[in-house]
């Protein structure tokens, strides 16, 4: 019989191996899922993980779209691992992101057709402040009124979206537009367009934040008082609230830069790859980003790999939907296996599996 | 603004059937939570159960036969739930949000064939003449099976966790689990069983969306009705029928949107269909602001997981 015993402390080993052998399930997994789908189960495993970068064919194209995917993945995960460190929930990012990107299309809109190299920075800064304060909802009403932050962060998205609706169609449609839904292109406004830095290589401002980004993140939790108080936090509640850690401004602290995460996020991708505010601007990387965060450890250099892998997926996803007419949801079912075989895998860090023999009856056991 | 256009009887025989779907995933979800266990997987099982349902409805023609696939499914998907939680002892929170967006996934791959299609009709049950009567008729004898079905749930529910052996044992594991081992219940089969009970409810909720409310297949149909389950059982402080309460009063906001939706007020449609989630949110926000009654309320090992030690 298989047992389980808790570890006084958890394997670093396992802790670093399971992500590995949790992407490794999900590709046989996946096939088996192919297969049933009635594809040549190596061909799409093929196609997702390995085509986007290396056949002659795709590669041109598929590479550069690796940083653009990666970038938004990235920049929203690495802000959500200091709250989910600290057992703060932060599941909304989706909204966030939204509400960001409509902030900085505010400020862009407004400033429409001058041109100033004040916009770009601007824009940032509203998405940024966007993010933030739709973030400061759930974390105000957690901390003044004890309310689940998981619950209202994620009820929130669904408001961002119709919010989302509401300008695509009124408020911010192009007035120049012909009726259609639809912001300005902000991408062809020159002082407010996020282009490519090198020519090519698909890293656009977005990429360069989210690099800061993990940076940042990384020197806090690893130099600054605030990591540690973040890890005591999710570690030990208890010895956190002797060690002085105010609970509330934590959770101000790790929602706050979560949001405004999210939000840069969504202003990146509005001046650059969307180009404009649409009613479909959000494509699920404030969900994905939850998936990046787990398999990246919750570390900043983990969620780096973790957002470059999820992002081959998506472009591996669009190829097989492409090329062997994979419908688009078996990506999302994929991403949704990967994150189930990490949590499973888990275990194995945290118990140590033992193997018990069935005994004969002694006195002992009777 | 002008409320006349509105017909009361109307409105409260339809806010029964828009309560319906999150009645009964949050019906579920309670008994779930006074096992101790968090599911935050509501939506996932839900929408499986949407698409199940209305693919078996489609395919044989029968709604009931799509209904019971539906609690099938839904009872499925909750087991990958229960195996991560329960034996792999994994997160709640994360395994939760894991079986949303697998969710999510897998029923659009599903649906795929099914986008667009017209589901078999749910008839309406027969009660003879007393249909025909005013206000009462259309109210309580006008509906399909699964109104009924979801009161009588919401009794069972009732009356299985306060007046029966079972429901005491599955309150003591979710007041305090390791009290419960110590005095020799099963923890984990209780919660187990408590978690397929869930995913059951949320599964045939789901159906009920895609077989009678809307009727249609699309992807994401659900559209946060878990998560406002979730809420609901917050907002009902874990008793059955205060569930009921509250999920009647979010399907008369429901009703009533749509309704001025449909009467062309001023108001942008987007602004409309934002208040059910807003007004989810404030009442989250008072019933939690409330520190007594909530810390009683809430079962003591909420989303703690068990591990016997030895």
């Amino acid at each position: 019989m298989l047992r389980l015993e808790k570890r006084p402390s958890p394997s670093k080993a396992w802790n670093y191996a399971t992500p590995v052998v949790a992407v490794l399930l999900t590709m046989i997994a996946g096939g088996i899922l192919f297969t049933i789908l009635g594809k040549n189960p190596f061909e799409a495993i093929k196609l997702i993980f390995w085509d986007p970068l290396f056949s002659e064919q795709f590669a041109a194209y598929s590479r550069p779209q690796l940083l653009v995917k990666a970038g938004p993945l990235i920049l929203i995960a690495v802000g959500l691992s200091i709250g989910f460190r600290a057992g703060i929930w932060n599941i909304g990012a989706e909204g966030q992101y939204i509400v960001g990107a409509l902030c900085a299309a505010a400020v862009a809109l407004a400033f429409y057709p001058a041109e100033s190299v004040l916009v770009f920075p601007l824009m940032i800064l509203a998405g940024a402040l966007g993010g933030w304060a739709w973030a400061m909802i759930p974390a105000i009403l957690r901390t003044k009124f004890n309310t689940n932050e998981i619950l209202v962060s994620l009820l929130l998205v669904y408001v961002a979206e119709k919010l989302l609706a509401a300008a695509a169609t009124g408020f911010m449609r192009n007035p120049q537009g012909a009726g259609f839904p639809g912001s300005r292109n902000i991408n062809q406004y020159a002082s407010a367009a996020n282009h490519e830095i090198f020519a090519g290589t698909g890293l656009h401002w977005g990429g360069v934040a989210a690099f800061i980004a993990v940076l940042f993140t990384y020197v806090m939790l690893q130099r600054h008082i605030l990591g540690f108080q973040v890890q005591l936090a999710g570690q030990a509640p208890r010895a956190a609230r002797f060690a002085g850690v105010a609970p509330a401004r934590l959770v101000l602290m790790c929602m706050g830069i979560s949001g405004a995460f999210a939000g840069m996020a969504g202003m990146f991708e509005l001046a650059g790859p969307a180009r404009l505010i649409s009613i479909d601007f959000n494509a699920g990387y404030g969900f994905t980003a939850i998936i990046v965060a787990f398999l990246g450890r919750l570390n900043p250099i983990g969620i780096v790999l973790a957002g470059l892998l999820l992002a081959l997926t998506y472009i591996g996803g669009e190829l097989a939907q492409f090329m062997l007419n994979l419908p688009a949801a078996a990506i999302q079912v994929f991403q949704g296996m990967l994150l189930f075989f990490l949590l499973a895998l888990d275990v194995l860090s945290n118990y140590r599996v033992r193997l018990f023999l069935p005994q004969r009856a002694t006195t002992e056991n009777v | 603004m002008d409320f006349g256009s509105i017909n009361p009887v109307v409105l409260i025989a339809s806010l029964m059937v828009a309560a319906t779907p999150i009645l009964l995933a949050a019906i579920g979800e309670l008994v779930v939570e006074k096992a101790g266990v968090l599911n935050l997987g509501v939506e996932g099982m839900m929408i499986v159960g949407a698409v199940a349902g209305f693919a078996a409805a489609v395919t044989t023609g029968s709604p009931i036969l799509g209904m019971l696939a539906a609690i099938i499914a839904g009872a499925a998907v909750s087991l990958i739930f229960a195996l991560l939680t329960q034996v792999l002892m994994a997160n709640q929170v994360a395994s939760g949000l894991a079986l949303t967006l697998f969710g999510l996934g897998f029923s659009a791959l599903l649906g795929q064939s099914y986008v667009g299609i017209v589901p078999p009709r749910t008839e309406k049950l027969d009660f003879g003449p007393l249909s025909d009567l005013p206000v009462v008729g259309r109210i309580l004898f006008g509906h399909d099976i699964l109104v009924y079905v979801s009161l009588f749930v919401v009794a069972g529910v009732w009356y299985w966790l306060n007046y029966t052996r079972g429901g005491r044992v599955l309150r003591a594991v979710g007041e305090n689990h390791d009290s419960a081992h110590a005095l020799g219940y099963k923890v984990k089969r209780v919660r187990i069983l408590a978690i397929l009970f869930g995913g059951a409810c949320a599964g045939l909720g789901g159906a009920y969306l895609s077989l009678v409310r809307v009727p249609q297949w699309t992807e994401g149909m659900t559209a946060g009705a878990g998560w406002i389950a979730l809420a609901l059982v917050v907002f009902a402080s874990w008793k059955p029928w205060r569930v009921l309460a509250g999920a009647y009063l979010f399907g008369g906001i429901m009703v009533l949107q749509l309704n001025l939706q449909a009467a062309g007020y001023r108001i942008p449609v987007e602004y409309l269909a934002m208040s059910p989630y807003i007004i989810t949110i404030l009442v989250l926000v008072v019933m939690s602001s409330n520190r007594t009654r909530r810390t009683l309320a809430a079962p003591g090992s909420l989303g703690r997981s068990f591990h016997a030690a030895g």
